[in-house]
């Protein structure tokens, strides 16, 4: 039991305007029976200190990752998950985020592995929905009814790549969505300062770099098909049925860049390399590149 | 863990959040968050002085400073959208607060992991306040060379 789509003319450029709605559309169908509204931050307390009313909290790392091995959580913990979120098998989920939606776009995406259909992104987040001084409230959101998710297969492949799979991937587009300091190699830490993650700096090579916040706007909402179109496929040189694996550092902002390539621009079959730089810059034997220029994609190894 | 003993502030810091459910350590450190102080005025003008932790999401700065009786203060700025970051520094900056250099290098670098709450803020957010800590004593080390 879907609830009704947004209609709004911006939506109707994008591939699916269905994944999109707007803070105009949600206040109205705040309350809807079927619609379960998550918020998803990179800070963990932020939704504590006001969230959407009625919204539930779904945090990254804390409800989304396997607290050993390092991957999602299998189809038992989503399942469970999901019930106690409040959350069916044909909820229409609209998921909200702080920083441009990014890790709300995560939470879709993780969503998408286990086949959730109708998940979808308020354009603007969090933010775009403070700044217009809509309803926020610290109350505890009290679920009205209990839910009993569905223990579903985790379906990785359409939409997840690994390392083996960006290996045997060269000579198709890669796009690295991290800063430029990150895709260039360029080391920021200095003697004494604690260094995070990679040991190696530089990219993947062949990848092209477009950092995935050019995809917002400055009010964090996702910027138009017409706008989209001219960085991905003009600047980035993506086409019509190009098979596309995005990564960064984790494979959370990528999946930021996912969700447009994927929702907004139509691309099919792309894929998001969680593992990204932290695995990659430390694998032993992959092959990587320094500096702004993407280099030469290595043969395929299969 | 080192045997070094900690300063009476941290250990009751993290005496605090031992004693607490793991679900109801994320609200003592809201409440954390809520108590970090704004910059002191004269920083407002001379951000320069202020020193970014890079390794926190948020943008966080540092300043560390001994006054004329050898005592330790830690002034930090981080945004109101950025509660976690906060409730880190200010618990570093309440913990330091009035020692001596001293007693400030000597506070273990694995304090943070003593709190109870990784498991429930992730080990990755967890490097964040490592790395405050690393930096505040790193500044507090130049300071003492100068």
């Amino acid at each position: 039991m879907s609830v009704e789509l947004d209609p709004s003319p911006k939506f109707t450029a994008y591939a699916h305007p269905e994944r999109l709605v707007s803070a105009n559309w949600l206040q109205e169908h705040l309350g809807t029976p079927g619609l379960v509204v998550v918020e998803s931050d990179e800070d963990v307390l932020l939704y504590e200190v006001g969230h959407i009313p009625g919204s539930v909290k779904i945090d990254w790392h804390t409800d989304l990752n396997d607290p050993v091995e390092r991957d999602f959580i299998g189809s038992r913990e989503f399942a469970a998950m999901m019930s106690s979120k409040g959350i069916s098998r044909d909820s229409t989920v609209v998921i909200y985020g702080d920083k441009n939606n990014w890790w709300a776009a995560y939470a879709l995406w993780v969503f998408t592995l286990f086949g959730h259909e109708d998940v979808r992104l308020l354009d603007g987040g969090r933010d775009k929905w403070v700044a217009e001084d809509r309803d926020m409230t610290t109350d505890k959101t009290v679920l009205t009814s209990t839910a009993d998710y569905p223990v579903v297969p985790r379906e990785d492949a359409p939409i997840r790549a690994f390392r083996d799979d960006v290996l045997a991937h060269f000579g198709n587009p890669l796009i690295d969505v991290r800063s430029p300091e990150e895709y260039t190699g360029e080391r920021t830490h200095m003697p004494a300062y604690p260094e995070e993650g990679a040991l190696r700096g530089g990219h993947i090579p062949s990848a092209v770099s477009v950092p995935w916040a050019r995809a917002a706007a400055d009010d964090a909402t996702f910027r138009t098909r017409e706008e989209l179109d001219a960085i991905y496929r003009g600047e980035a040189g993506l086409a019509e049925g190009d098979n596309v694996i995005a990564y960064c550092r984790i494979g959370e902002r990528s999946s930021h860049t996912w969700f447009v390539l994927t929702h907004l621009l139509g691309f099919q079959g792309v894929r998001n390399y969680d593992g990204s730089w932290t695995e990659w810059g430390n694998a032993i034997r992959v092959p990587i590149v320094l500096g702004t220029e993407p280099g030469d994609a290595p043969k395929p190894r299969r | 863990m080192t045997s070094v003993e900690l300063p009476e502030q941290l250990a009751e810091i993290r005496n605090e959040f031992l004693e607490l459910e793991e679900k109801d350590r994320l609200l003592l450190l809201l409440e954390f968050a809520n108590e970090l102080p704004a910059l002191p005025a004269r920083f407002e003008d001379h951000p320069d002085l202020l020193e970014r932790v890079v390794e926190c999401q948020s943008p966080v700065y540092i300043f560390v400073e001994v006054d004329e009786a050898g005592a330790v203060h830690l002034h930090a700025t981080a945004p109101r959208e950025s509660p976690t970051t906060r409730g880190f520094v200010s618990i570093i900056a309440q913990g330091v607060e009035g020692l001596t250099v001293e007693q400030a290098l000597a506070v273990p670098d694995d304090y943070p992991s003593s709190l109870g709450i990784t498991r429930a803020v992730s080990p990755l957010r967890m490097r964040g306040m490592t790395a405050m800590l690393a930096r505040t004593k790193r500044q507090l080390r130049a300071l003492a060379a100068a």
